[in-house]
């Protein structure tokens, strides 16, 4: 009788992922922001009112100072009387294409460090993982600054040195994930078996390491787009005038007295962005990560 | 225990030494060149050779490197290109104020961060916990610049209380602080009202109520003393997240601390400042963990070292 007496729960089908992820409200909130957000980036051209780069010579006051918000332009000026929604939309392509590659190749470094350290171990483990410790001990925004100030910054390079300084995490998780799997009893079986190192790896190790690098990966974006904003801000990531919000910012600073919008549009869109996609990846990890399923 | 202590020393000092190879090769690689920064655009090469002869920048890369770090065990960090200043004396008189700093951002994030974290796990499931804890993913996605003018434009701008910027009094300290505090507490707070929640499921916590005390006294004296062991090592590693954003905050509020050295000798490739603000940065963040991972088994004695 034992094989029938089974809990309702366990004959119950596994929700999958999506249906889970449906039933939190905060995920869906951050979904929604995210999709508003990517596609108000990709339809930059068409919804923007006007040329991000235009200085209206309608959209300064009398006095040479920037508009507030309300009337034609909805958010306001800048300094020079361009569009600050319109600057914000285009800015929003700035953030996400940083967020997106700069991430990616952070989740890509990671992910290979972090898989190599932790199947192979032995020496090359070793190194690789002393090697991340050391990154860990670097002061990441400080080192990041001193790189972007030096080479002249471009999207490229700041993705590019936001990626150096963001992989560490994910070669840790990654890596603890890796020599967990690699003791269990299937790898052991695939290698009895005659698989091949790349088989087992890939086809075997990494299909179970793809929760793992979704939910690093969204909440990375997130951090990736804080790190942009700062770069930005300070004046040493994306250089005027093409938009970023971090560097509407540092541009509108002087006036941020007399003319706070400048500071506080940009700076809720980056807010905004952030926690989108921070409740996306907290929720993705709630439902992927079986370990920690009923904590809370 | 005093063998594992000994180990993690040893380990940190090898990390460090790696940081400081790599920060110096990275510096050593960079595309600007610091003489032309000391001579000026007008300079001949006969000048400009001179002085990278002066300061040994002529010398191979590993060469260059053994002399600094044999200055360095010396107590010597080398003398700024631009200041004249040795750099030792340049980060000691700003070290204090970005220390002070530290002390007052950490203070405030306890305080906020703890008191959500609490209030949180005590009306678990109520709206205030969903508020909170909502409002603790909002600040750990709030960049340090933003919040930094936020609190600015409402309490220096707008209602007059704190000065713009600047250092001295404790009025000057409170926006900097609040900013950090502001920006720590939801991680504290997730913390706290995680590790609160279990507590207060433990046997002791039932067995406290059962004999009858008080729910305030239950709560004070059992739960939040025991809830806050596990908070404790996080302060370690906050000190390196603070290492991280000193530049932001300084910059922002005119602090004058190391933060603010950094970014000056920054943008005038001032090499040797640039490399000792790192180290010392470095070290303040491998102290940190260290502190997180020594303290922790200290305070609770359930967790043993191998």
């Amino acid at each position: 009788m034992s094989d029938v007496a089974v809990t309702p729960a366990a004959v119950r089908r596994p929700d999958g992922v999506w249906a889970r992820l449906r039933r939190r409200k905060l995920a869906l909130f951050g979904m929604a922001i995210v999709v508003l957000m990517v596609g108000s980036a990709i339809l930059a051209p068409w919804i923007a009112p006007y040329d991000p780069f235009e200085q209206h010579f309608e959209g300064l006051s009398l006095y040479g100072e920037p508009l507030p918000p309300g009337g034609d332009f909805l958010l306001g000026t800048d300094l020079l009387g361009r569009d600050l929604l319109s600057r914000l939309l285009y800015g929003a392509r700035t953030s996400l294409i940083i967020g997106v590659v700069a991430n990616g190749i952070a989740l890509v470094i990671g992910t290979l460090i972090g898989l190599v350290a932790g199947f192979f171990r032995g020496w090359i483990g070793s190194v690789l993982m002393r090697f991340t410790d050391l990154m860990m001990a670097f002061p990441a925004l400080l080192l990041a600054i001193c790189l972007a100030a030096i080479f002249q910054p471009s999207l490229w390079i700041v993705a590019f040195v936001i990626a150096m300084v963001n992989w560490v995490q994910t070669a840790r998780v990654i890596y603890t994930e890796t020599t967990a799997l690699t003791e269990r009893d299937f790898i052991a079986a695939e290698r009895t078996l005659g698989a091949s190192t790349p088989r087992i790896v890939f086809k075997h190790i990494l299909p179970h390491l793809i929760p793992m690098i979704v939910v690093w990966g969204t909440l990375g974006i997130s951090t990736t787009v804080l790190l942009e904003a700062t770069l930005s801000y300070l004046g040493v990531g994306v250089q005027p005038p093409t938009p970023s919000w971090g560097n509407i910012i540092f541009e509108n600073q002087t006036y941020f007295q007399s003319a706070p919008w400048l500071v506080f549009f940009p700076g809720a869109a980056i807010v905004v962005l952030a926690l989108a996609f921070n409740l996306v990846g907290d929720a993705l990890r709630d439902v992927l990560d079986p370990t920690l399923r009923g904590s809370n | 225990m005093a063998g594992y202590a000994v180990r993690r020393l040893v380990q940190a000092m090898l990390i460090l030494l790696g940081v400081s190879f790599i920060t110096f090769f990275l510096l050593y690689v960079l595309p600007a060149d610091p003489v032309r920064q000391i001579a000026g655009r007008s300079a001949t090469p006969q000048t400009v050779a001179n002085i990278r002869e002066q300061l040994g920048l002529d010398q191979p890369f590993l060469v260059q490197y053994w002399r600094y770090m044999a200055g360095l065990f010396q107590g010597d960090m080398g003398r700024s290109y631009l200041q004249k200043t040795d750099v030792a004396t340049l980060i000691a008189a700003r070290l204090p104020a970005s220390l002070l700093l530290m002390a007052a951002g950490i203070f405030a994030e306890l305080c906020i961060g703890l008191t959500m974290g609490v209030i949180a796990a005590l009306w678990r499931g109520r709206s205030i916990d969903n508020s909170l804890m909502m409002t603790s993913f909002v600040t750990v996605s709030a960049p340090q610049f933003v919040v930094a003018l936020l609190l600015l434009y409402v309490f220096a701008v707008k209602l007059g209380w704190f000065p713009i910027g600047g250092y001295g009094t404790a009025a000057h300290l409170v926006l900097p602080a609040m900013t950090l505090g502001v920006l720590g507490s939801g991680w504290y707070a997730r913390m706290m009202r995680s590790s609160m929640v279990e507590v207060l499921r433990s046997d002791f916590v039932r067995t406290a109520r059962a004999k009858g005390l008080t729910r305030g006294r239950v709560i004070l004296r059992h739960a939040m003393p025991n809830a806050i062991l596990p908070i404790i090592a996080m302060i370690g590693i906050d000190i390196g997240i603070f290492m991280g954003g000193i530049v932001v905050v300084e910059g922002v509020f005119g602090w004058p601390g190391i933060g603010q050295l950094a970014w000056q000798a920054i943008q005038r490739v001032d090499i040797p400042i640039i490399m000792g603000v790192t180290l010392v940065s470095a070290c303040a963040i491998v102290l940190g963990n260290l502190l997180a991972d020594l303290i922790t088994p200290l305070v609770d004695p359930r967790i043993r070292i191998r």
